[in-house]
């Protein structure tokens, strides 16, 4: 077996492996609820990331593909409910067909521009959807939603997808199913000649290739997987409503895959996990999280451009050039001080959400008990966070150079 | 025998201002012809309207025979017209060797087909590797284009531009900025990769110009004002007057 092959057996039995064991670790009905939206967001920001990270195109509308995948797999369910013989284990493929469906049509109006104007249009075809999700309720299901019963079916070979267990390893195998199939993808003669309209559409044109095809054709196949994605979401619910074609499920799928890195296939996977956390652990322990969420992607953007997965790849090719010794000398010298300006700047935020809020009870930070509408505890904190953000940059004048050093060390390392 | 390449009363106007003034062309079959004049004569969209860039307000243009006036550029380039670009135009993010691996993919007919790993397609592989080894561009092959040399970027620009097989090769200042080795190194390649196809190129190097064309056409203003060999062009009063020797004079 040439290392090649070999490499690629690791990476995707490791996937493998990790997705069987990981609810025998998380087996409690909360994470594995969890690892079910999970997988669902996974697909979903993939998906994506086909438009975003190979084809160069910044779409507002996703959801709509995700959003009527997986009404029509709701449907479809109670379809079954009445009697039609359909597997439920194949219902993901309903969802996908609606949404390649949907990719088709709207994607022949979407992609006859791209850049700006792609992104405008993606997002008008977005808010039509939206409107119309409230426009016909009878379809829709209104604010209310259209609700399901995944064990409809009956059993098939003793699965009934009552229990979550069987719809988390349901979600596992379309999941695994569905990456390897977006991989393959991204290898094809099609998935390059995205990546070469990304990079180029011009010159791809006196290759002898219609950028504009090559985006429709992308835009299709990623509404396919966001449909199957959605007819996943369906099954794991057993409810859809007007939210799964909104904007803002639209903009929480560009979030998961920018945060990942959509340079890297990897990294719409990362930002995804990331995003579920954030959602609902960070989710259960503060109000504030929807502002953390938005800080952690500002933040992304302007220092971290290529994502969770470049932090990665970085810290790979320090270890390779054998400077993680140097670069944990760096991290050393910062991290105290950046765990204190990070704590200050926490407790800014919760304090002023203490502050707003009516029916408030105590603040209590570290067992000290504040008053949040004293000005002095204000002031206190405030004043406090201005030192530490002075101590951070003392901290970080000693730390600058040596982090230039491994930087041009890693530069060097390349020209090589 | 039919032209590769005939142009006949070519004309295109941008607003009020008639930029090519109907141009009549013809290169034949195999033929090595420069597209030589002043700055600002039109060479360079002469070129955009024969590859479709720009659309032909009139006139006709046949590639082999047939026209494609009209048509749209991977229309123009599937019938066998590939063009390279003044300003260096590549898959910047992509390496040497996929660069190279997209332009040939149309031509061996792997369109736009998503059920075929792109690692197991031989012939597109090894035609890649061949042109990238002929460019010179082997030990650079898995590098991204982004970061090459200017030198580099444009040997790997003819690469891109020959890769798909096409009869009829444009070459829009193929050694514009290059030192004397390199400009050296580019005509070789050219005449390398060239060898029984068509060559329309534009070129502001005299040196170049006369040691590799054929047949030189000269542009002034939007018209052709002479076309012949390099004897016949060294000794044209017309073109002397026109643009050798304001060149001349300038030197």
């Amino acid at each position: 077996m040439s290392p090649a092959a070999r490499r690629r057996w690791i990476v995707w039995g490791g996937f493998a492996a990790v997705l069987v064991a990981a609810p025998l670790v998380f087996n409690k009905g909360f994470s594995l609820s969890l690892l079910c939206q999970m997988g669902i967001l996974i697909i979903f920001a993939l998906s994506y990331n086909m438009l975003l990270g190979q084809t160069g195109l910044l779409s507002f509308g996703h959801a709509v593909y995700y959003g009527l995948g997986a009404i029509i797999s709701i449907h479809a369910l109670n379809l079954v409910q009445a009697g039609w013989k359909f597997p439920v284990t194949l219902m993901p493929l309903v969802g996908g067909a609606a949404g390649l469906f949907f990719g088709v049509i709207f994607g022949y109006v979407t992609t006859r521009r791209a850049g700006t104007t792609f992104s405008m249009i993606s997002l008008g075809v977005g808010e039509m959807v939206a409107a119309c999700s409230l426009m016909f309720p009878a379809f829709f299901g209104g604010e209310a939603g259209v609700s399901g019963n995944r064990s409809a079916g009956g059993a098939f070979l003793g699965l009934t997808y009552g229990p979550q267990i069987q719809i988390y390893y349901l979600v596992a195998a379309w999941l695994l199913l569905a990456t390897a199939a977006m991989y393959a993808l991204s290898r094809t003669p099609l998935g390059r000649m995205a990546n070469a309209v990304r990079d180029n559409p011009e010159r791809a044109q006196f290759v002898g290739y219609d950028p504009q095809h090559v985006r429709f054709m992308m835009v299709a196949l990623s509404g396919f997987f966001a449909g199957v994605a959605g007819g996943l979401s369906a099954l794991n619910y057993e409810i859809v409503t007007a939210e799964s074609v909104s904007a803002a499920t639209s903009g929480m799928v560009l979030l998961a895959t920018y945060l990942g890195g959509i340079g890297f296939f990897a990294g719409p996977i990362a930002g995804a996990i990331v995003v579920t956390l954030m959602q609902t652990a960070l989710g259960s322990v503060t109000k504030a999280w929807p502002f953390y969420f938005g800080a952690m992607f500002l933040a992304t953007v302007l220092f971290v451009p290529g994502g969770l997965a470049s932090v990665a790849m970085l810290h790979k090719r320090l270890w390779d050039a054998r400077l993680v010794k140097k670069a944990a000398g760096v991290y050393a010298i910062m991290a105290v001080p950046s765990v204190v300006v990070l704590g200050f700047a926490v407790l800014l935020v919760e304090m002023a959400y203490n502050a707003s809020d009516e029916s408030r009870s105590a603040f209590n930070a570290l067992g000290i008990t504040l008053d949040t509408t004293a000005n002095g505890t204000w002031i206190a904190v405030i004043a406090l966070t201005i030192a530490a953000i002075a101590g951070w940059r003392l901290a970080w004048r000693v730390a600058s150079p040596r982090w230039s050093e491994l930087g041009a060390a890693l530069a060097g390392d390349r020209r090589r | 025998m039919t032209a590769a390449l005939e142009l006949s009363g070519v004309q295109k106007r941008f607003g009020a201002t008639e930029i090519v003034q109907g141009v009549d062309l013809r290169a034949e079959q195999g033929e090595r012809h420069a597209l030589i004049g002043p700055n600002g004569a039109g060479k360079s969209v002469l070129f955009h309207l024969i590859s479709g860039r720009y659309r032909i307000d009139a006139g006709s243009v046949a590639l082999n025979g047939s026209v494609i006036t009209g048509r749209k550029p991977y229309e123009i380039n599937r019938r066998g017209l590939s063009r390279s670009f003044q300003v260096t135009n590549l898959f910047h993010r992509l390496t040497v060797f996929e660069n190279v691996r997209c332009a040939v993919l149309w031509s061996l007919g792997y369109r736009y087909s998503f059920w075929r790993r792109v690692e197991k397609l031989a012939d597109a592989n090894a035609r890649a590797m061949e042109i990238v080894e002929r460019t010179g561009l082997a030990s650079r092959a898995h590098e991204p284009a982004g970061i090459l040399s200017y030198a580099e970027q444009r040997a790997l620009e003819i690469g891109i531009t020959i890769a798909g097989g096409a009869s009829v090769i444009l070459l829009d200042e193929p050694t514009a900025g290059m030192s004397r080795t390199e400009t050296e190194a580019a005509v070789a390649l050219i005449r390398r990769v060239t060898e029984g196809r068509t060559l329309l190129i534009v070129e502001h190097d005299m040196s170049v110009v006369f040691g590799l064309a054929d047949r030189i056409s000269v542009l002034v203003y939007g018209k052709i004002v002479a076309t012949g060999t390099p004897e016949e062009i060294r000794a044209n009063a017309k073109v002397r007057e026109a643009y050798l020797g304001a060149e001349a004079a300038h030197a």
